[in-house]
């Protein structure tokens, strides 16, 4: 048995929200560079770099990179030998992303009702899931997730008989619909397999990957690829102004499902991939 | 090549203008969004005034994130331009000439661009930091009870935006992509 306080929780969440917000991810930030280097058509060239600038002047000056500093979403693997005191889990997360939005001058983007859209005033309550693992660890990442991308995320049961192919043709027209509205360059979460909402789930986890590191299984990991290939040809371009880079990243994540079903979840997030983790 | 335009801008100014061109815009701009554009009508279905001097404006749709001490504004990258395609029409009958967003706009505001002789720019999406530095100074016109949606008075140097929809109506996200397309299969022959 190992006991955390839940206040070095709301301590290591604060820290944690306002990092993700100024700090874009060594790896996008690599990506980023990497395309603007192959990118060959001008106006695309000039807005990786205005885009790689911004990154540089946000981690310089700690301001977040996007005034959209997103709704939280919080992955929490919990060993069970973990034993949180002195409140609830929950509440000391929460906490943490009160206290580091409001100390972090980052924006209060979530309403309290969908349809009655009063702000809450504090970008709380975040997004949490929680996992139990073996061990005694409290592990945290929090990701905030604009919603210009995630507004043009989408999900659909297909037949079993459309197999591949409509896995193929359904990530290409999301990436289509989604076009300049996304703030391409893209990175390209997808979940095929489980349930209704297994699936999004795992859209999701797709998207906390670091964008050198593919699926272990040989078979996703090819379409990982062929994927990001097929989007890039669809000349979107940053910005959707015309050009190669229209994503960095295609991730997929997959897992058993039933025999009657195959949903695949696309979660859209745009070069803004904010993800910052601690292990407590 | 960058062209440099001042607020308020007049048909003369923006008529020459092509998609993709990038512009460095100086001046007085106004920052407003959803909640503001609702309130905006509300006005004037009662006939009454707006905020602000419509005429050879510039609106840009942003909320910005909260102001840093020491700082001017907060991160204010644009946001979604097509969530303010219902009111947009309006505007630009009553002598709106510029808008500032990012995303595609419906055929209706495309429709109005091309009829007054407007444009529309896309800023750079998530480029809250750097295009913070090209703001001088703001101050809220209305609406402060909103918050981040109020009206804000932005008064901008070389601020860089991208023409996507110019005065005939041409659309850089449809044209640009077919260019890029085009002279990549040309190369790839």
């Amino acid at each position: 048995m190992r006991n955390i306080d839940s206040k070095d929780v709301t301590l290591a969440v604060k820290a944690l929200v306002m990092d993700a917000n100024y700090f874009l991810p060594e790896d996008v930030l690599s990506a980023l560079k990497e395309n603007k280097k192959k990118e060959k058509w001008l106006l695309a060239t000039n807005t990786l770099g205005m885009i790689i600038e911004n990154a540089q002047i946000a981690e310089r000056d700690m301001v977040p990179m996007c005034q959209d500093t997103g709704m939280v979403v919080v992955f929490v693997e919990i060993g069970q030998e973990v034993h949180v005191e002195n409140g609830l889990l929950e509440d000391a997360i929460n906490q943490g992303i009160r206290e580091g939005y409001e100390e972090g001058y980052l924006r209060k983007s979530v309403v309290s009702d969908p349809l009655n859209r009063k702000n809450t005033g504090d970008n709380t309550p975040g997004v949490i899931h929680y996992t139990l693992v073996a061990g005694d660890q409290l592990k945290i990442m929090v990701a905030p997730k604009g919603f210009g991308s995630e507004n043009m995320s989408r999900l659909k049961m297909l037949k079993p008989s459309e197999g591949l192919q409509g896995v193929k043709d359904f990530i290409l027209e999301t990436v289509e619909l989604a076009g300049p509205n996304a703030c391409p360059p893209m990175v390209v979460g997808v979940g095929i397999g489980g349930t209704f909402d297994k699936c999004t789930l795992l859209a999701k986890q797709a998207l906390m990957r670091k964008l050198d590191q593919y699926n272990e299984n040989p078979f996703y990991r090819d379409l990982e690829i062929e994927m990001l290939d097929k989007i890039n040809s669809l000349g979107i371009g940053p910005q959707g102004f015309g050009g190669q880079t229209t994503a960095l990243k295609v991730s997929i994540e997959y897992f058993p499902t039933h025999i009657a079903g195959l949903p695949i979840a696309v979660n859209i997030n745009c070069h803004a991939t904010r993800h910052k983790e601690v292990v407590l | 090549m960058d062209i440099k335009l001042n607020t308020p801008l007049t048909k003369e100014s923006i008529k020459n203008l092509k998609p993709g061109d990038n512009v460095h815009l100086t001046g007085t701009i106004y920052a407003a969004r959803d909640a503001a554009h609702k309130k905006m009508m509300e006005l004037l279905d009662k006939n009454e005034e707006l905020p602000f001097d419509i005429k050879g404006a510039v609106i840009y749709y942003v909320g910005p994130s909260p102001t840093k001490e020491g700082e001017v504004i907060g991160s204010s990258g644009p946001t979604t331009s097509l969530r303010m395609d219902a009111y947009t029409p309006r505007l630009l009958d009553l002598g709106l000439l510029g808008m500032i967003g990012k995303g595609r706009r419906n055929d209706e505001v495309k429709a109005k661009i091309r009829e007054h002789g407007a444009v529309y720019f896309a800023a750079i999406g998530g480029a809250g930091a750097l295009i913070k530095k090209t703001i001088l100074s703001q101050e809220t016109v209305a609406y402060e009870e909103l918050g981040p949606e109020a009206i804000r008075k932005l008064v901008v140097k070389d601020f860089p935006v991208t023409v996507i929809i110019d005065a005939k109506g041409d659309d850089l996200y449809e044209i640009g992509r077919e260019e890029y397309l085009n002279w990549k299969h040309a190369e790839d022959k």
